[in-house]
């Protein structure tokens, strides 16, 4: 039987990964890098708890949702719209027609704050709305999927469609949610200016130990009996539901899980940022984030974090020096992980890290209780496509 | 209603109608090679935008020269055929190099081709440029005709509908009336017995990848005479392309021509009556939602998986 402990940290070198992970992010990083900089990180890893749901989604779950932004951007628009409020007080807006209104709402000829940004107006309700409104959207798609026993390729779609619309909703409902600008010069939150450096320091922090949080959560999830029912759906869905599991209610929640996970991200994004655009919400964003998970490594956790953080450092180098470039490699990294390294890094280094001396043992003992506890890991991919 | 007049209503609804049916044309043309390579071959081809661009800057590049050379009035017939065949050879290609590796895991190729997508929309950056071009229109193919004095019908609107009109008729005979369908519908219907029989299972997925991006060809040069294309110009048809095949059932001939029709005509009409924005938000959530109560689409009775 295994320990709480275990199930959290997943073993010696689930420990070894997460310290490895802890050093990276808490230590090395705001030591080797000027404010700036660490704010960009910051932002990238709030991309990473939407790569880690879509490890729990995709990766164990074989559930491929193309619209993981749309969670993404709910939460990131939840709180964008609480601080937006705040930045509207009456008296730094005393220019407009209407005092004490979002800008872009008076732009847009709006007397009043809408009904439903009422809530925004308290913190409690605002977390609370990061919460439950992404996991309230999540549970009425994945209620509808997949009790029709909707799945594979013809979820992904629908949800990329409901992302795209989503998105052209936001753009289209200017004086409601700002448009294509987004919710934007937001500025103190409870009075506290986020856009001074201390804060920002205080804020990756923040975002750095709900990350964390989101991880031990995830492998709980992954480690406990779910995770193995989880794995055996991905595998042979038929088998288990003859076995006598809703599956389908295990899929909803999986991905209200996950919906949730990338909502924390889209909030912390909102606070890190400064502001929420429709350019995170449809399918672009949502595909590009399936790749950081890719290239970490569908299965991996972690490696769903190194993954971000490697595209994105990728992306911002590129996309400065030799913007034309980045498409290609862009495009090259999606074909290449997927013919080449489905498992992504985290596939790399768990075939070459048994040549290491000092972490052989440990891998082979890793192998051995993963060969015990279910046959079919490292399958990812393969057995997806004859189930359907 | 809406401040017209019944007679004004009538004609809106004519010439929105039309408008609907131009691009149910180009939608039709998109979503039957999407129906062939997704609902034959369970394939999904995010690049399946970009082989239309490839047609579309086929027919570009074609009216140029035509310009210069001075047989503008000719040539359109000419750059289907190029938009085609062009578009087909780099199906055949992509297909060699990437697809068939990949079939055991449709998800999988999702990604892959998304990638291509991006490539293909940066190759067409860098040798086209950014800005969107668009073809020079032979003479018969401009203006429009008047029947009543109220309604308007451009006349490259009708030239798309029947050309889409001969496109499908085509992939009808293709499909149900040729060996080659023959083949093809055997090696959907069940894989190993087909291979046994001696039908050359590879050879068919290649075909009939290739055949439903060379029909994305076609799309494109029908799409150069309603609009202007840039280097993304295929991703603004992606989604309502897969919507079109998802509602209208996947392996339904018929269900993608009824519901190429329904998109496009819901679409057009709810534009005029509202924002275009919110019109196409109107028209998706409407097809998600009957999606949601009826998953396996408008014609079909398979059980989705």
């Amino acid at each position: 039987m295994k320990t709480l402990s275990d199930k959290l940290l997943g073993g010696k070198q689930g420990v070894l990964g997460l310290a490895l992970l802890a050093l990276l992010i808490m230590v090395i990083l705001p030591l080797g890098l000027d404010i700036f900089r660490l704010n960009l990180v910051g932002k990238y890893l709030t991309y990473a708890f939407v790569a880690l749901s879509l490890v729990l989604l995709w990766g164990n779950g074989g559930i491929l949702s193309l619209g993981q932004g749309m969670f993404f951007g709910l939460g990131g628009y939840c709180m964008a719209m609480f601080l937006k409020l705040e930045a509207s007080d009456p008296i730094s807006t005393k220019i407009q027609t209407t005092p004490g209104i979002p800008d872009f709402m008076d732009w847009n000829q709006l007397t009043a704050i809408p009904w439903f940004w009422e809530p925004f107006k308290s913190l409690p309700l605002t977390i609370l709305a990061i919460l439950i409104v992404p996991t309230i959207f999540a549970y009425i798609i994945g209620f509808a999927m997949f009790k029709r026993r909707v799945g594979g390729v013809y979820f992904a779609i629908i949800t990329q469609a409901i992302a795209l619309i989503l998105s052209i909703l936001i753009v289209g409902q200017q004086g409601f949610t700002g448009g294509v600008n987004g919710i934007t010069d937001l500025k103190t939150m409870l009075g506290w200016d986020i856009r001074t450096d201390s804060a920002k320091y205080i804020l990756y922090y923040v975002n750095a130990i709900l990350l964390f949080g989101c991880i031990f959560l995830s492998r709980y999830i992954l480690t406990s009996k779910f995770g193995m029912l989880l794995l055996a759906m991905r595998d042979k869905e038929e088998r288990v539901r003859f076995s006598g599991y809703d599956v389908s209610d295990f899929k909803i929640f999986t991905f209200c899980v996950a919906a949730m996970i990338s909502a924390i991200g889209g909030a912390m994004f909102t606070l890190q940022v400064g502001f929420m655009s429709p350019s995170f919400v449809g399918i672009v964003p949502s595909i590009e984030m399936v790749i950081f998970a890719a290239v970490g490594g569908r299965m991996s956790l972690i490696g769903a974090v190194y993954g971000t953080l490697l595209v994105n450092y990728g992306k911002t180098v590129f996309s400065e020096t030799y913007p034309e470039l980045w498409l290609f490699l862009m495009g090259g990294l999606f074909i290449a992980v997927v013919m080449f390294f489905p498992d992504g890094l985290a596939g790399i280094y768990q075939k070459h890290a048994r040549k290491i001396p000092f972490l052989k043992r440990w891998v082979a003992e890793e192998k051995q209780k993963q060969t015990d506890a279910h046959a079919s890991h490292g399958k990812a991919s393969t057995t997806l496509g004859a189930e359907a | 209603m809406f401040g017209y007049s019944m007679a004004e209503i009538g004609n809106i609804m004519v010439m929105q109608g039309f408008a609907g049916l131009s691009m149910f044309s180009v939608l039709l043309l998109m979503a039957l090679g999407l129906a062939i390579i997704f609902g034959q071959m369970g394939v999904i081809n995010m690049a399946h935008g970009e082989f239309m661009t490839i047609g579309a800057y086929t027919t570009v590049m074609l009216s140029k020269l035509a310009v210069a050379y001075g047989f503008v009035n000719y040539y359109f017939i000419f750059a289907i055929i190029v938009a085609f065949v062009l578009a087909f050879a780099i199906g055949y290609l992509v297909e060699f190099t990437l697809i068939r590796h990949l079939y055991k895991r449709p998800l999988d190729t999702l990604l892959a081709t998304w990638g291509l997508s991006l490539v293909m929309q940066q190759i067409f950056r860098s040798s086209f440029g950014a800005k969107e071009v668009s073809a020079e229109l032979p003479e018969w193919l401009l203006g429009s005709f008047q029947p009543t004095p109220d309604i308007d019908i451009p006349i490259n609107g009708v030239f798309v509908m029947g050309l889409a009109a001969v496109v499908t008729f085509g992939v009808f005979l293709f499909m149900f009336r040729s060996q080659w369908g023959l083949r093809v519908r055997a090696t959907v219907q069940n894989r190993v017995m087909a291979g046994a029989v001696g039908i050359n299972t590879k050879k068919v997925d290649r075909v009939t990848f290739a055949l439903g991006c060379g029909i994305a060809g076609v799309a494109g040069a029908a799409f150069t005479t309603i609009a202007s294309t840039g280097p993304t110009t295929g991703t603004l048809y992606i989604v309502d392309s897969f919507m079109v095949v998802v509602f209208g059932g996947a392996a339904s001939l018929f269900g993608t021509i009824a519901s190429a029709f329904g998109i496009a005509q819901a679409q057009s009409i709810l534009q005029f009556f509202m924002t275009s924005s919110m019109g196409k938000v109107a028209t998706l959530l409407t097809i998600v939602g009957i999606l949601m109560m009826r998953p396996e689409g408008l014609f079909a009775s398979k059980v989705r998986k």
